[in-house]
């Protein structure tokens, strides 16, 4: 009986093995293969601006401030909608209405990302574009808003990412909010509170939760690919501006990765691929964290 | 007491908002894909293979069959890993080895599809010395497992103890009891996890951009490149011809469909099987 | 049997075409190939991921070093063209110093001075110029910029020659197609892309000043012309430039661009195969290029190419 117990757990333990062991291959190969260019390089990949593939000099901060600042207005503009529909479907919404909301929101999530990419081409962009040219003279002359109107950029990126968290951050939400226990609420109704404050009160209570869906946005954010890349104009720099074009780390390493010409090259990319690795693993990790002390697994 | 009632319904008007706000794009993007898309399917769209620039009357046959290979070829690799390991996690819960197993499938959930595109290609690509399908099918594979396993752990653990206990009773084995009794008890809600992780790995395009690559020719060998309905639409979205476009848009629509249709009968079916069994 | 091959963009139109009418003739062989960029054709091809490489841009020593043996092969002369989006405007004059002082970011509005100067008559707006340029490794950049390089010394130490530059200032594209597409929905942009692009999208470009001083226009018969005195004199390795080229009526952005094939392939059978295609696209396919805004080679160029394949080792 035993050994019969013993051999069924080896058995499947071999299958949970090896999805251990190929979380820890990617990261071994992705080190192993950057390593050129970490020996190279050193920290001074992440302080310069300058990729320059023909010189060799690969400087790859102005993907790191890409990725962040898209990824931090992203948020900035999916937060509260996320927060709102998943306020609004848990605690607000009549109950007929609560199933068919969910599910538009899931179709959301469900649209692929390259659908995204192309809806933004042909019509995010324009609009985008047409914006831009129409801003006055005024507030053209700040660094937010300064830069030909391409329609492709910063802006466009940070849109189409908003549209892409929003169901992520709202279906964690929801469930974090479902944990809150009901007399939480029924203690703020009873001593004469709003809905607003109740909801509050709730919100409140369940704070770390949704800290730790908005920071799963934000991994998910981080690491989105083709939608970001056909809108965000594609030159490296570090700009302020919401209309310059610029490149996130996911982005370089899809556009550039099949003509890395040189060993060097294709090095660099796939630093950038570990950090982009480490980097939602640490968010990922931090976001989970803080779910499971309220709503544990 | 007026002022905090007010406050109340602007709140309560400001989450109503963000459904809609929330809603608009969707039905943009769903209504610039139809409208777009259903222009350019016809007949042509899905038996012939691309023609050359100029040419009318090309199609995404061979994209369509790629996209089939690949998912087919993700599954294969990933449903026994992913369904295995997933009964591991419900079964061993409390072992530490799980909670490192269970760890390592969320951090493989959150890893940017763009990252194991790149690992696949330094696995299978390299040593192989040329794109293929295999190379693609192992990337969505990788992508499929952890899906696969997180959600049958939550639905064994959705079956009731007494099923469990039932089959211990009678004397039967721990493999016995899980794989006799058990996981056919949760089997169709596997089954819907394993068909919701497909519809979101057919989507893909980002790891398939260096492993599978593309394929102007209908191809099903395992060891040459494929066509695939997401690089395809990739290719041609970012083409300066009009009618390159238009296919864009109707391999856009082709996706949605595939994509939406088995999300929604997988929720469907998930929803009356909760209903039936009462889980 | 399938070859695998990728690279250039610029010839894209063209090698689909040929592949297409190869595989008529030859239904057994079909020639897979992807237009991923000159950069990505090399690194590709170095890598031995594909079969055969395709690029405007000749492989440089370096380059040369990582794949022993890799041979360079003449298929069709093309130009680069100075595309533009600006209302009102069709016909533009452009010298290569205004070209380069664009791309550097010198010259930032439509009605800069100097473009007023080339083109009298012609109503330039105060807007300003959006540049675009390729964000993948190119070829069809390498020909832009070793032009630029030739004829101003600022262009040539700040940006340099090479398939992947580093731009003063811009938006990138992927591919001729990705430029195309940005020029044409960018009012006010300026990007080059291969004659084709331009012709088949109907996007207005712009006659360039050559070095006999005449504003050329960009044609098949102009690109002959800049090839003519080149071809006299055309490299054992067939690696030349022949941006920029003397005499009367040559366009001064033009180019060949080569597939790259290993001397000692792997696979004999492809080699034999991709050998054969070749000898069929240097006289058969030729008669292609003049409508799809290509111009065929010299004869006596393909010539020393059919010398050149039989010295590949199929046996």
């Amino acid at each position: 009986m035993r050994s019969t117990d013993l051999r069924f757990r080896i058995g499947i333990g071999i299958f949970a093995a090896a999805l251990l062991l190929i979380v820890v291959a990617i990261g071994i190969t992705l080190a192993n293969d950057s390593s050129l260019s970490l020996q190279r390089f050193g920290f001074r990949f992440w302080r310069t601006s300058n990729w320059d593939p023909v010189a060799g000099e690969f400087g790859a901060l102005p993907f790191i401030w890409g990725t962040f600042y898209s990824s931090v207005l992203a948020l900035a503009i999916a937060t509260p909608v996320a927060l709102g529909i998943a306020v609004f479907i848990s605690e607000l919404c009549p109950q007929a209405l609560r199933a068919p909301l969910m599910f538009l929101t899931e179709l959301l999530a469900a649209i692929p990302s390259i659908v995204y990419g192309l809806w933004g081409i042909f019509v995010l962009v324009p609009a985008v574009r047409a914006i831009e040219a129409l801003m006055p003279e005024g507030l053209r002359a700040l660094p937010l808003f300064s830069g030909p109107p391409f329609g492709v950029g910063m802006l466009a990126a940070a849109l189409i990412l908003a549209v892409m968290v929003v169901p992520f951050t709202s279906a964690v939400a929801r469930e974090v909010l479902k944990t809150v226990p009901m007399t939480q609420r029924e203690a703020a109704f009873a001593l004469g509170a709003t809905r607003f404050e109740a909801i509050r009160a709730a919100m409140f209570y369940a704070r770390t939760g949704i800290i730790g869906a908005v920071m799963l946005g934000f991994g998910r954010a981080l690491g989105e690919t083709m939608a970001v890349t056909m809108v965000i104009g594609n030159n490296p720099q570090v700009s302020l501006s919401l209309f310059a074009p610029q490149y996130t780390m996911a982005a370089v390493i899809a556009n550039e990765f099949t003509e890395a010409a040189n060993a060097l090259y294709l090095s660099a990319l796939i630093e950038i691929g570990l950090v982009l690795f480490v980097i939602t693993l640490l968010v990922n990790v931090l976001s989970r964290g803080l779910i499971w002390s309220m709503a544990p697994p | 007491m007026m002022i905090r009632k007010i406050i109340s319904a602007v709140f309560v008007g400001a989450c109503g908002l963000a459904v809609v706000v929330a809603l608009i794009p969707l039905a943009f993007v769903l209504f610039f894909v139809l409208s777009q898309g259903i222009q350019s399917l016809n007949l042509d769209f899905f038996l012939h293979n691309p023609r050359p620039v100029g040419e009318t009357g090309g199609g995404m046959a061979n994209a369509i069959v790629g996209t089939l290979i690949l998912t087919t070829l993700a599954a294969a690799m990933a449903v026994p890993i992913g369904i295995l390991s997933g009964v591991y996690l419900s079964e061993y819960r409390g072992s530490r080895f799980a909670s490192a197993v269970r760890f390592a499938a969320d951090t493989l959930n959150g890893v940017p599809s763009i990252v194991i595109g790149v690992f696949a290609y330094a696995v299978v690509v390299l040593p192989l010395g040329h794109f293929s399908t295999l190379a693609g099918g192992f990337a969505l594979g990788v992508m499929m497992i952890p899906i696969i396993a997180r959600t049958t752990e939550e639905l064994l653990l959705l079956v009731p103890n007494t099923l469990r206990e039932g089959a211990l009773a009678l004397g039967a084995t721990r493999g016995r009891a899980v794989f006799s009794v058990i996981v056919p008890a949760a089997l169709p809600g596997i089954i819907t996890g394993v068909v919701l992780a497909l519809a979101r790995i057919a989507g893909e395009t980002a790891p398939l951009l260096f492993t599978s690559f593309n394929n102007a020719f209908f191809s099903t060998s395992l060891t040459q490149p494929i066509a695939s309905i997401t690089v395809q639409v990739f290719t041609y979205a970012i083409s300066p011809y009009e009618d390159w476009h238009r296919q864009a848009w109707a391999g856009a629509l082709v996706l949605v469909a595939i994509v939406l249709t088995c999300s929604m009968a997988a929720r469907i079916a998930a929803a009356r099987i909760v209903r039936i069994r009462g889980l | 049997m399938t070859i695998n091959g990728a690279g250039a963009t610029f010839p894209y139109p063209i090698y689909s075409k040929w592949f297409s009418e190869y595989n008529k003739l030859h239904p057994d062989v079909r020639i897979n190939y992807q237009s991923i960029g000159s950069g990505g054709g090399i690194q590709q091809v170095t890598n031995r991921t594909v079969f055969f490489g395709a690029t405007d841009g000749p492989m440089n020593e370096d380059q040369l070093k990582g794949a022993p043996g890799i041979m360079h092969f003449p298929t069709v002369l093309g130009a680069v063209v100075p595309v533009y989006n600006v209302a009102g405007v069709s016909e533009l004059k452009f010298t290569g110093q205004a070209l380069a002082d664009i791309y550097l970011g010198k010259i930032k509005k439509w009605n800069d001075p100097a473009l007023t100067k080339l083109n009298p008559g012609v109503k330039l707006p105060a807007t300003d110029i959006s540049v675009v340029h390729r964000s993948d490794g190119s070829g069809t950049t390498y020909i832009f910029v070793d032009y630029l390089s030739k004829i101003s010394p600022q262009f040539k130490s700040d940006v340099g020659v090479s398939t992947s530059v580093k731009w003063p200032a811009g938006v990138g594209g992927k591919g001729n197609e990705g430029v195309s597409g940005l020029v044409t929905q960018t009012p006010g942009s300026i990007g080059y892309v291969e004659l084709i692009y331009a012709l088949q999208n109907k996007i207005p470009f712009g006659s360039v000043q050559n070095a006999a001083g005449e504003f050329v226009k960009a044609s098949t018969d102009a690109v002959t012309k800049a090839a003519a005195a080149a071809a006299a004199t055309i490299p054992e390795d067939f690696r030349v430039s022949i941006t920029n080229a003397q005499g009367a009526g040559a366009y001064p952005i033009s180019s060949f661009t080569w597939i790259l094939l290993y001397q000692d392939p792997m696979d004999k059978r492809a080699g034999n195969a991709m050998v054969d295609f070749l000898k069929w696209a240097l006289t058969d396919g030729q008669k292609y290029a003049p409508d799809l805004g290509y111009a065929p080679l010299p004869a006596n160029v393909i010539m020393l190419e059919q010398a050149a394949l039989d010295r590949i080792k199929v046996s």
